[in-house]
């Protein structure tokens, strides 16, 4: 095979003028999600919108794993994400319900309304 | 208490048992003694070793006591009849001993050898090594111990209960010291025995822990000796390290033959710092020149410790260690150390000679005057005369014993009262008769009357001085003309107290332990009128009890109970001049231990005309002279005092040095005789009492005022320095502790600063870094994030920059 072939994981026809999709594609979306998130939680103070880009965080992890997954052609990656899937699930839960109790707390989503919890 | 004396019955049967076979088979003293002469001293016998063995089960008695309770005068009793045991043993040891020196060893108390070579080996056994000079020294420590707790057992009676079993515990204690120290066979049992006397001597002056004088006067003679016992460790090394044994036995063989371990001549050196250093140790605890500061303040234990140690025995240690290793001090060719002792002992005798004549507390007079008599001996041993020293070492430990009970008496009966201007005409008062007798006869030992014991002792050390020539103990003649003026300053001072005291017209004023003596408030130096303007009233009801007044009082007789009287009357107009205050006579225990010190100081000078039995070959100094010959101790030479062994040892011609052109033996007798008669005149004259009491020539017809009083004002400054002891205290402490302070202070602000501030720099660091730190703990979740973030990105960075 060629190293083109290689580098392309898209399938089917695509418009020739864009030129084959390849890994570097889906990195990108992968980093750029990922940044997006750093800085949703670091500038943000809502603590749902934090939440959510965490999650973000996570799916661009997630991207990439595929990706790598898909590049490699074997399924430890895919594996992997599903795990992750599952877990972030569970976590979703159990960190909405504690925004919403922290929220019953203090009436309030502001995460520095928290700072006494620094001990 | 049936118990103790079967118990006692049953500990003593072997013992009776050895002596009644000992004294069998030592039929022959000549056989024996043939048998002693060979390689090592002859095995003695071992019950011997009882002697300091019943005062430690005495001791260890006593503590039981403590532990169980006892409320009743048993420790007194196992006391008297535990020392009157080990007396009656030494006696007999006495009796049958043949004059050549016996060991009897118990155990290897060290046994070390680092090496196969000499010197490379300390043995040194519990063993007692028996001579003349051991019996000599254990037949008045037992005797007077014995003779002293019979008088503590009444005289401690208001603490009956755990301070008696505390007292007694101690006193045993003591004198199992005492034996160790005399009878011990080698230098580190000597040793031990010394600091054991020295430990019971701060028990016992810190008796009434109470009373903040008390207590400091026990520290400060525990570390005054703590110095003198520094120069007596050194000398034991130095000798262990020069003769490579600490055991008399095999030690005065090389000192009698000037070789040391190695077999070779002893080194100069040795000749005289082992024995400065050993002197060192011998004037700390004998209160000596520079040391003497702790024995005056040491008056302020009970009166019998007193009596018994420091001024009968302990303090004689040093005049023992002296005399047991004379044949070291002789080594030196040019006796510089015993020059020294010579001019010590004699400046010693004079200086405190002098502050007696001042001052007035009459325990004090009597605490200086034992400085004064051991200055006497050791100048003694200073001018060639361990027979003298010795034996006015014997003499004064029963004058002084009796003295000091006598004193005791007073206190006990007069509340405390010790000022000799506040009590007159003791002895015509009831029930002190015998106390007057008691002290007229020990102040005539004192002062050397004629044909008593002190007379004929201090007259052997004076002729000798006389005698020494100034070749060999620089300014021998020197010494002795400050002796023979201290002889008569001795007569002044002694008898000042007696016409003062205990003659002329009864008067008194009660001493006031509980309200004066436990609040340090003594009312010394302030005067009678004085004392009347602030305690002129309600005084009925103060008398404490002696040196003990802490209120108790019970089993006392009546005279106590009249303070109760006046207490509960509310009399406030009592006088306490008048007689209204009724004196508490000694009691049966008291008296009969005074009388026995009594009668032994009078029939001590009947020993200066018999022999020891089965001692021949000494025409001078009789019993004490025929004992110290036979000793180590020994310096006798027929025809020549005991300068003999000396003269002929430096090949000197053996000329002797004269009293202003006349033989100072014949004459000595009647020059010191007339010194002390003209200073007990003197007293009378200033002091005596008006009458035949103050022989004719006194006129004293009140307590608080004397001729002498005049004579004082007119040395004024020189008096009041006198009583205040030349202000030696003051300038110790100004020389001494203040410094030290300082110097202390100083450490502790270095330990404070720098070391502390070390330390502490190590433990403020990381709550330093902590605080620094901490600022970037805002509680923000997004500033955690950040650092989160910035330390990931560094780490991408770092790798890449690894990977690069």
């Amino acid at each position: 095979m060629s190293m083109d072939v290689l580098m392309t994981l898209g399938q089917g026809p695509l418009p020739a003028e864009m030129g084959p999709v390849t890994l570097y594609h889906y990195l990108f979306v992968s980093a750029a999600m990922f940044c997006i998130g750093l800085i949703g939680f670091l500038t943000r103070r809502n603590l749902i919108i934090m939440f959510l880009c965490t999650e973000l965080m996570f799916q661009a992890a997630g991207v990439a794993l595929v990706a790598f997954s898909r590049f490699h052609l074997n399924h430890t990656g895919e594996t992997f994400v599903i795990f992750v899937l599952t877990v972030a699930a569970a976590e979703a839960a159990l960190a909405l319900a504690l925004v919403v109790l922290l929220f019953r707390r203090k009436e309030t989503l502001d995460g520095t309304s928290w700072t006494e919890l620094k001990g | 208490m049936t118990e103790t004396i079967t118990q006692l019955a049953g500990l003593l049967e072997p013992v009776l048992g050895g002596v009644l076979a000992t004294a069998g088979s030592a039929g022959s003293p000549a056989a024996a003694g043939a048998a002693g002469a060979g390689a090592g001293p002859a095995a003695g016998p071992m019950w011997a070793a009882l002697i300091p063995g019943l005062p430690i089960l005495g001791s260890v008695l006593c503590l039981l006591y403590a532990v169980l309770g006892i409320k009743n005068k048993l420790p007194a009793i196992t006391t008297v009849a535990l020392l009157a045991a080990s007396f009656v043993l030494t006696a007999v040891l006495f009796v049958n001993h043949n004059g050549q020196p016996q060991v009897v060893h118990l155990f290897n108390w060290f046994d070390l050898a680092w090496g196969t070579g000499k010197g490379e080996h300390l043995l040194a056994g519990f063993a007692y090594y028996i001579d003349n000079l051991t019996l000599l020294w254990m037949l008045f420590v037992t005797g007077l111990a014995a003779l002293i707790a019979l008088y503590s057992s009444e005289y401690m009676s208001h603490d009956v209960g755990l301070g008696y079993c505390r007292f007694f515990g101690a006193f045993n204690l003591f004198v199992f010291s005492m034996s160790c120290l005399v009878m011990g066979d080698n230098l580190l049992l000597m040793f031990l025995g010394w600091e054991g006397v020295g430990l019971c001597s701060y028990l016992l002056i810190g008796y009434f822990y109470t009373k903040p004088a008390a207590v400091a006067a026990a520290k400060k003679a525990f570390i005054v000796n703590r110095i003198g016992d520094l120069g007596l460790v050194l000398g034991v090394m130095l000798t262990f390290v020069v003769f490579g044994t600490v055991e008399y036995a095999k030690l005065f063989p090389m000192m009698a033959a000037g070789l040391d371990g190695a077999g070779r001549p002893v080194a100069d050196w040795v000749t005289w710092v082992i024995p400065a250093l050993l002197t060192v140790g011998a004037f700390g605890k004998s209160a000596q020149l520079f040391f003497y500061v702790w024995l005056p303040d040491a008056m302020e234990g009970p009166t019998p410790v007193s009596a018994l140690i420091h001024a009968a025995t302990m303090v004689t240690a040093g005049v023992f260690l002296i005399a047991r290793l004379y044949p070291l001090y002789t080594l030196d060719p040019d006796l510089r150390v015993l020059t020294f002792v010579a001019w010590s002992g004699a400046i010693t005798a004079f200086w405190a000679a002098t502050i007696e004549m001042a001052i007035f507390d009459i325990k004090r007079v009597m605490g200086y005057s034992t400085i004064s008599q051991l200055g006497f001996m050791f100048a003694g041993l200073g001018l060639l005369s361990p027979v003298g020293a010795a034996f006015h070492t014997f003499t004064h430990a029963f004058f002084k014993a009796t003295l000091f009970l006598g004193v005791g008496a007073v206190m006990h009966g007069f509340g405390g009262q010790l000022d000799l201007r506040r009590l007159s005409g003791v002895a015509w008062m009831r029930g002190f008769g015998l106390v007057g007798v008691a002290m007229l006869i020990g102040s005539i030992n004192l002062s050397g009357v004629p044909f008593t014991a002190g007379f004929f002792s201090k007259d052997m050390i004076l002729a000798q001085g006389f005698t020494t020539p100034n070749s060999m103990i620089g300014g021998a003649s020197w010494v002795a003309w400050l002796l023979l003026i201290t002889a008569g300053m001795t007569a002044y001072y002694t008898f000042r107290t007696y016409f003062r005291v205990y003659a002329g017209p009864k008067e008194f004023v009660p001493g006031d332990d509980a309200e004066l003596l436990d609040l340090g408030r003594h009312p010394k130096g302030v005067s009678l009128d004085e004392w009347h303007k602030q305690h002129g009233h309600g005084h009925g009801h103060g008398h404490g009890h002696g040196d003990h007044g802490h209120g108790g009082g019970h089993g006392h007789g009546d005279g106590h109970g009249h303070g109760t009287d006046f207490k509960s009357s509310g009399r406030v107009d009592f006088d306490p001049t008048t007689e209204e205050f009724d004196p508490h006579p000694p009691g049966f225990a008291m008296k009969a231990a005074i009388a026995a010190c009594m009668v032994l100081a009078v029939l001590a000078a009947g020993l200066y005309f018999v022999k020891a039995p089965s001692l021949a070959g000494s025409e001078h100094g009789g019993w004490v002279g025929s004992m110290v010959h036979n000793s180590s101790a020994a310096l006798h030479v027929e025809g020549l005092g005991d300068a003999g062994k000396a003269v002929e040892f430096r090949g000197a011609s053996h000329t002797t040095q004269s009293f202003l052109g006349l033989d100072p033996h014949a004459v000595m007798y009647y020059v010191s005789a007339g010194v002390g008669l003209l200073g007990i005149l003197i007293a009378a004259y200033l002091h005596g009492p008006k009458g035949w009491q103050g022989l004719f020539i006194g006129s004293r017809t009140v307590a608080a005022t004397s001729r002498a009083d005049g004579l004082a004002n007119l040395f004024g400054p020189l008096t009041t320095a006198a009583r205040n002891k030349y202000y030696v205290d003051e300038i110790y402490n100004f020389v001494i502790r203040v410094p030290l302070l300082v110097l202390g202070h100083v450490f502790h602000l270095i330990d404070k600063l720098l070391v502390d501030g070390l330390v502490n720099a190590f433990g403020r660091a990381p709550r330093a870094a902590g605080n620094a730190a901490r600022v970037g703990q805002s509680g923000v979740l997004n500033g955690y994030a950040v650092g989160m973030a910035a330390g990931i990105a560094l780490l991408v960075v770092l790798a890449f920059m690894a990977m690069n």
